[in-house]
């Protein structure tokens, strides 16, 4: 169970929080003028490395914040959050 | 006791208070103090049960959690299976039984599989029992399996709990270190706590004779204890087995019960700095024989004289490969055992022999006799000459193990020090560390002055000052082993056991590396050593030495095997504490389950755990009489329904409209004021994520509803899309489910009855259309009328704050008293939106469908260049692979109902598939079943003959459009 520290609640039990996968590359703009690989390699390939990794969490039982966050997924170490609009 | 081994003097034990407990049903007497396993000792009960796989005589072989030889379970009542009785505090009316014997650990039939030891090697099943098939031999090899038996009933009293607890430092053990470490810290003010899973604080000190500054070891233990209990910023948890080390200093710890009537509780422990005190185990030593009933741990030999004043033999032979074992000599000596000689493998003398003793360097026991208790030793001197040893008790001293199962689970690194023959962690986190045995310090002076320096680095750490002053106590030679993995056992090597519980042998890792398996992970799997209810604690390191023997390996390279929680077993219960059942998951309910219980309503649970009545039975009806009344008077005059649960948000901002675009695969910029629209939501891989109507409220502001089950599901959905693609637009969602409630009237009698209850909304056919919201008050209540319909009736949903619903419904039931207006359930609800054709998540929006699969493509809209899923079903669709579009069955049988989930074949037969049937009711208004199905490129097979597969039999049905109801849509508009 992390421990994951809330840019606005402080440090909090990762069971406020939901966890919303890697944070992938943003979404096209307008979908319509992407490539076909573009649009499927958008879709498809989410980062998962073996290290550090940036993910998406959401303090759902919280504040309601949406964070960004850098965790080793071998260590489970987690560098400093971020709220995903800064 | 008659034929007592309990000493005259001495012991941690209270002589004046008898417990009397039962061993195999025969009665026995201990005394307060002892141990299940030092009581049965004192009764001379050597022979504890039978062995895992060749039901050998076993008995105690250790003092602590490590053992390997003695389980017992526990009969009646408090019924719990596979307990190690040195853990077990003795109890008055303790009812104790012997494992995996019967009738009895003397006499046991299952003995017969000595014999056939030679034919159940490691591995045996994957080889053995192979033809003609596996399945044939399953049970009875199940059956044979395991020790105890699993008990039949939850335990009689008490209940599991859990507790969470945070502190600046945790330390785990309160030996030499741990006491030490925590005392520094308890001085330091940062809030401590110590946890300990023996009975009293003290680990190896309760077991041996020693002195630090100037007192006893067992009075400066109980000194330092009282100490640490009477500060305020220490907690001390003893019976407290910390069994896991979870990321970020998590650590789990099963606390047994003190008093009865309590059981156990779990502790989650937050720490921010850990020390890891928890001593290290002695290790086996590896020869034929070398789990007869008799042969003990030297420690544990050391720990039952010292701690409970118990003498396990008359005449012990000592066997060793390192220093420890000489310490041991004066206590057992003066507790009248018998030293017949201390046999070391070394060549050399290392330390001054004890004068009167007869030492054997450079020997080895080759071999013990004796059936069910150890008679004697075969030595094989240095010289190659042979020699019987009588002895009834072979005290074994195999060098000592750190216990690093925390350390290891936290990932941290193990080395291999070849002076002491262990493997020792490797200091590198800054937030966990080792103190003690447990670091490889082993003898109390290191101990003291590693637990010393462990405590004042962790207050350091915590950013506080400490002086590290370190207890003192006589002074040690610097510890020293020879490795020595096993004997060289010609030919017999399947009686030489590197894993006792388990029952593996030499001769099983051999035939393991001889038959390729090299990496430790590997000979573990295969031949399952370390893998028992003691995690081979006592036995792991000479597996890995008979290894790097075999294989001319350094121990280095081979490792150890990663360890993982729990250290040791741990109940369910336990870890699952109080949460349970409805309090793990509470049931959501609207303010009318009251109401809906006190009229006979059958409740259950409806999606996202909202409890909604399925049906209102009257008297002596069936589910099905209900649902046909209930939907009769829906479609011939009038019903309500209570839709409070739907999903309902406000999305209000200049981007609301934008953002509604974007969401949903038709417009909603275009929609005028206070109308509605009927949308469908996509992901952006093409799939049906949710479905409902939004009205327009004002310029920037719309309410939108969602289907109840996928409420959280959506907004969740939305909220990640802003936040992450649109953080720019300027448009907030803010959750309205509950926030108002709704009692929706439909059937043709629903616009009089709204009329009865008083109104200031125009309510005239031309004035308050299908698809439109009017604010206004209703029965005297602010409301909001929204005319949507999941039923294909005219209906009206008034919807007003949730403390007025109960008043409403009363008042809406009482308007409708002249027309039977009837409340119906989740069952008739589901019935007449399949009569429409409607339809349902989880049933024809099953994450395969797309809007044009459900004839629905007028819904995508082409005007927009972009929403969210567009792109992926333009992909797809492209492709030109036939879909599953949905259609309705109308079956040749008309009172015959499908099973929803039906698969739909050519022509019946057994062949893949080409359909699904989604749902199927009986329709009382149609007057016959009605179903809908995904069907290969169905809507091109309108009126074909098609079949349906059930294991029963085959069903005919006809391809029809999917609403079967009013397929215009008048009555709902009327």
């Amino acid at each position: 169970m992390l421990v994951i520290t809330c840019p606005f609640c402080g440090p909090r039990d990762e069971r406020e929080f939901e966890y919303c996968g890697p944070a992938a590359p943003p979404r096209p703009e307008d979908a319509s003028v992407v490539s076909d690989r573009g649009w499927v390699e958008y879709l498809t390939s989410p980062p998962n490395p073996v290290g550090p990794v940036e993910e998406i969490w959401w303090h759902k039982r919280g504040c309601e914040a949406w964070i960004r966050l850098c965790r080793d997924t071998v260590t489970h170490e987690i560098l400093p959050t971020r709220e995903v609009r800064k | 006791m008659k034929r007592g081994n309990r000493l005259p003097d001495g012991g941690l034990i209270d002589r004046e208070r008898q417990i009397n407990f039962t061993f195999n049903g025969r009665s026995f007497t201990g005394l307060a103090g002892d141990s299940v396993a030092s009581a049965l000792l004192a009764n001379d009960r050597m022979l504890i049960g039978r062995s895992f796989k060749y039901h050998r005589p076993r008995g105690i072989m250790s003092a602590g959690y490590e053992e390997p030889g003695a389980l017992v379970e526990f009969e009646a009542g408090s019924a719990s299976g596979n307990e190690i009785p040195a853990l077990l505090p003795l109890r008055e009316g303790m009812r104790v039984k012997s494992v995996n014997c019967w009738p009895s650990p003397e006499f046991d039939l299952g003995g017969v599989n000595q014999l056939l030891a030679p034919l159940l090697p490691a591995g045996f099943y994957y080889k053995t029992f192979m033809r003609p098939d596996w399945a044939l031999f399953e049970p009875w090899v199940r059956r044979a399996a395991g020790l105890a038996a699993v008990p039949r009933a939850a335990p009689e009293e008490g209940a599991y709990e859990t507790r969470n607890l945070n502190c600046d430092i945790l330390v785990v053990g309160a030996g030499a270190a741990g006491l030490t470490a925590a005392s520094i810290g308890a001085a330091s003010g940062l809030r401590i706590v110590i946890a300990d899973m023996d009975r009293q604080p003290g680990g190896a000190l309760l077991g041996c004779e020693a002195w630090i500054e100037e007192l006893p070891g067992t009075d400066w233990v109980r000194k330092t204890a009282a100490e640490l209990k009477a500060a305020d910023n220490v907690r001390l948890l003893r019976n407290t087995l910390v069994w896991a080390c979870r990321e970020q200093n998590l650590l789990m710890a099963r606390q047994n019960p003190e008093r009865s009537g309590e059981r156990e509780r779990n502790w989650r422990l937050r720490a921010r700095q850990l020390i890891i005190a928890t001593g290290a185990v002695e290790r086996m030593m590896v020869f034929p024989g070398n789990d007869r009933p008799g042969v003990m741990l030297a420690s544990s030999v050391r720990n039952y004289v010292h701690r409970y004043a118990v003498r396990p033999g008359r005449r012990a032979l000592i066997f060793t490969c390192n220093d420890t074992a000489n310490e041991a000599v004066p206590a057992l000596t003066n507790a009248g055992i018998e030293i017949a000689a201390i046999v070391d493998t070394r060549p050399e003398p290392q330390s001054v022999p004890t004068s009167g003793i007869r030492h054997i360097h450079g020997a080895a026991i080759t071999r013990t006799s004796g059936r069910k208790r150890v008679r004697g030793a075969l030595i094989r001197h240095a010289n190659g000459r042979m020699e019987q040893i009588e002895c009834d008790l072979v005290a074994l001293s195999g060098g000592w193990n750190p216990s690093l199962q925390l350390w290891s689970q936290a990932r941290q690194p193990i080395t291999y020090n070849h002076r002491t023959s262990m493997f020792v962690p490797v200091a590198k986190a800054a937030a966990i560390r080792c103190a003690g045995a447990a670091d490889g310090c082993i003898g109390l002076a290191a101990a003291l002055r590693s637990g010393a320096m462990a405590g004042a680095a962790a207050i350091k750490a915590c950013g506080c000052r400490a002086s590290a002053a370190i207890p003192e106590c006589s002074p040690q030679t610097r510890y020293n082993a020879g490795p020595w993995w096993h004997d060289e056992a010609p030919g017999r090597a399947q009686n030489a056991f590197v894993d006792v519980m388990n029952d593996v042998t030499l001769a099983d890792i051999h035939l393991a590396l001889r038959e390729g398996y090299r990496s430790i992970e590997h000979v573990k799997r295969y031949t399952t050593a370390g893998m028992g209810l003691d995690q081979g604690r006592t036995g792991n390191v000479n597996i890995v030495g008979a290894i790097a023997e075999a294989t001319a390996a350094d121990m280095e390279t081979i490792g150890v095997t990663t360890f993982r929680s729990p250290v040791a077993p741990v109940s369910f219960g336990s870890i699952q504490g109080t949460r349970e059942g409805s309090v793990l998951l509470p049931y959501r309910h609207t303010p009318l389950t009251e109401w809906n219980v006190s009229r006979g309503a059958v409740m259950y649970e409806a999606g996202a755990r909202w409890r909604r009545p399925g049906y209102f039975p009257q008297s002596g009806e069936s589910m099905h009489q209900a649902v046909n009344r209930e939907a009769g008077a829906v479609r011939n005059s009038v019903g309500v329904y209570d839709g409070s649960p739907l999903g309902t948000f406000a999305v209000k901002g200049r981007d609301a409209a934008r953002l509604l675009d974007m969401l949903y695969t038709n417009r909603f910029s275009d929609l005028p004021l206070h109308q509605g629209r009927y949308g469908i939501m996509l992901t952006d891989d093409g799939l049906i994520l949710d479905d409902g109507v939004s009205f327009r409220l004002g310029e920037c502001e719309f309410l939108m509803s969602t289907s109840t089950a996928n409420a959280a599901r959506v907004y969740r959905h939305v909220q990640k899309f802003l936040h992450l693609e649109r953080p720019d637009w300027q448009v907030w969602m803010t959750d309205l489910t509950c926030q108002w409630m709704n009692a929706t009237i439909c059937g043709p009698a629903a616009r009089e009855i709204v009329a009865a209850l008083g109104t200031d909304i125009d309510l005239g056919r031309g004035k308050f259309p299908f698809m439109t919201i009017r604010e206004g008050m209703v029965a005297g209540l602010p409301a909001r009328i929204s005319r949507v319909s999941f039923t294909g009736e005219l209906s009206f949903e008034i919807n007003v704050r949730a403390r007025d619903l109960c008043q409403l419904w009363e008042r809406v039931i009482d308007a409708g008293k002249a027309y039977g207006i009837t409340p119906i359930g989740s069952e008739t609800n589901h019935v007449l939106r399949v009569e429409k054709g409607f339809l349902s998540l989880g049933h024809e929006v099953d994450g395969t469908t797309d809007p044009y699969d459900l004839g629905m493509g007028w819904i995508m809209s082409k005007k927009k260049s972009d929403f969210l899923g567009k792109r992926s079903v333009s992909l797809r669709r492209r492709r030109g692979v036939p879909r599953r579009e949905l259609v309705g069955l109308a079956t040749a049988d008309p009172a015959q109902v499908i099973p929803e989930g039906a698969p739909l074949t050519p022509g019946g037969r057994r062949e893949k598939s080409e359909g699904v049937v989604t749902a199927s009711v009986w329709s009382e208004c149609c007057g016959r079943s009605v179903s809908l199905a995904l069907l290969q490129d169905g809507r091109a097979r309108h009126g074909e003959t098609v079949h349906i597969r059930t294991p029963e039999e085959v069903m005919e049905a006809r391809v029809t459009g999917s609403c079967a109801w009013d397929p215009q849509g008048t009555r709902m508009r009327s």
